[in-house]
């Protein structure tokens, strides 16, 4: 058949070629088309190039082995029993393999992540008291650490045994504490600082949540790690130093095991 | 009657492709793509056949645009991309551009550009899965390529300056 090689091609004409939406009739003019259009044949194959590039960041994710939380059999039994599970397999690896465990349960964890989430609730009421109150100069904190009354005042708010982990070996020092409304009940803030001024703070609550593992946020200058354990949530939030903010949570953890 | 479970399981690979390009974050496009699967799994007897493959493309859309949503809600926090895999060889810093590029997208472009770019789907289904017509599905993606290529001649130039 005869095409007519003149007949002006469309962007839209363009695109559908790259897209595999074109006439085949059609096709074979604007190839011919843009064989005298040079700048067009450069639009067309930078676009090319752009579906390539995807292919090679993301094709890879389609080989990787699909995660236990994507398998049906899991998905399809009743959430409240598998919710449970979830929560027994978090307990279990930190009584037995203390917070190293945590990191190999993720995938457990991530999995109830999904949920209506309690979970980032905290963590945003966590960081947003953080940014609020490390900007404070004269008053960052309601009690201070040397007062004796602190730590047994924030426990019996929040209805457990808080202690204060000792991160001397961050250089950090612990300011004082303070107590803020959650949306399940009070929460206790303790801050630490250093000697550059910098300020690190963990945050705990009541919370009804199953147990999870470790995840990171971060947000300007800021990062947090938050995690559940025993219907508490834990929050650290810091300047935006992963490893560092890992480091300090493990120190929290394993000092809290230690009890 | 088609196998309404092989056929979504046979799907998984390429939902998780398509979120963590849609998300750019590991843990996220796993957590939609669950929610996905949940909520096909909850209407299994509501599927009366028709395109599997179009109708869970349309849900983790949905859940991603509702998801962002809420997140537009509370400013204070964004999830950001984790660069663990950080060690720059070519494949590695080429996939860094283009994910860049991707988060400069708005939403709805960058869904459609995936949609047709890496997921191979229709224009008419495309439009099917953002319900909007063929037009703006076109329209939608001449402005994610336009915007993709002028963020990595953006990256080029930066490179050829800093060398």
């Amino acid at each position: 058949m005869m095409t007519e090689p003149n007949m002006p091609v469309t962007e839209d004409e363009l695109h559908a070629l790259v897209d595999n939406e074109l006439p085949a009739d059609r096709r074979a003019a604007v190839e011919q088309w843009l064989d005298a259009h040079p700048d067009a044949a450069a639009r067309v194959a930078s676009w090319r190039a752009i579906g390539h590039a995807l292919h090679t960041r993301y094709d890879a994710v389609a080989d990787e082995t699909i995660p236990t939380q994507l398998e049906l059999d899991r998905l399809a039994r009743p959430p409240r029993r598998w919710m449970i599970g979830v929560a027994a397999a978090v307990l279990l690896a930190f009584a037995g393999g203390g917070a190293a465990g945590w990191f190999a349960r993720e995938a457990a964890a991530t999995a109830v992540a999904s949920e209506p989430d309690p979970v980032n609730a905290m963590r945003e009421e966590a960081f947003a008291a953080h940014r609020l109150y490390i900007g404070e100069m004269r008053h960052p904190i309601e009690v201070r650490a040397d007062e004796a009354h602190l730590l047994p005042w924030l426990s019996r708010r929040i209805g457990m045994n808080l202690r204060a982990p000792d991160l001397s070996k961050y250089d950090l020092k612990l300011l004082g504490g303070r107590l803020l409304p959650c949306t399940e009940g009070p929460a206790a803030l303790l801050m630490y600082e250093n000697e550059k001024g910098e300020r690190i703070t963990l945050y705990a609550t009541k919370l009804k949540a199953p147990g999870s593992s470790f995840r990171y946020q971060e947000a300007d200058k800021y990062g947090s790690i938050s995690w559940v354990a025993d219907n508490y949530g834990w929050v650290i939030s810091g300047p935006a130093d992963k490893p560092r903010l890992k480091n300090i949570a493990m120190a929290a953890i394993e000092q809290g095991d230690r009890r | 009657m088609i196998a309404f479970r092989p056929s979504v399981e046979a799907m998984i690979p390429a939902l998780r492709r398509y979120a963590r390009a849609l998300t750019r974050d590991a843990d996220i496009a796993d957590d939609l793509v669950q929610d996905t699967l949940v909520r096909a799994l909850r209407s299994e007897r509501l599927f009366h056949g028709g395109d599997i493959r179009s109708w869970l493309y349309t849900i983790l859309t949905n859940l991603n645009r509702n998801r962002r949503r809420s997140l537009a809600r509370r400013p204070t926090i964004s999830q950001l991309t984790e660069h663990d895999e950080a060690s720059a060889n070519g494949t590695e810093a080429e996939g860094r551009d283009i994910e860049r590029a991707l988060s400069g997208l708005v939403e709805e472009q960058r869904s459609a550009l995936l949609l047709v770019m890496l997921e191979g789907l229709t224009y008419r289904e495309v439009a099917d899965i953002q319900g909007v017509p063929i037009g703006t599905v076109m329209s939608r993606l001449a402005r994610a390529r336009a915007h993709i290529k002028a963020s990595l001649d953006g990256e080029k130039i930066m490179l050829r300056r800093v060398k």
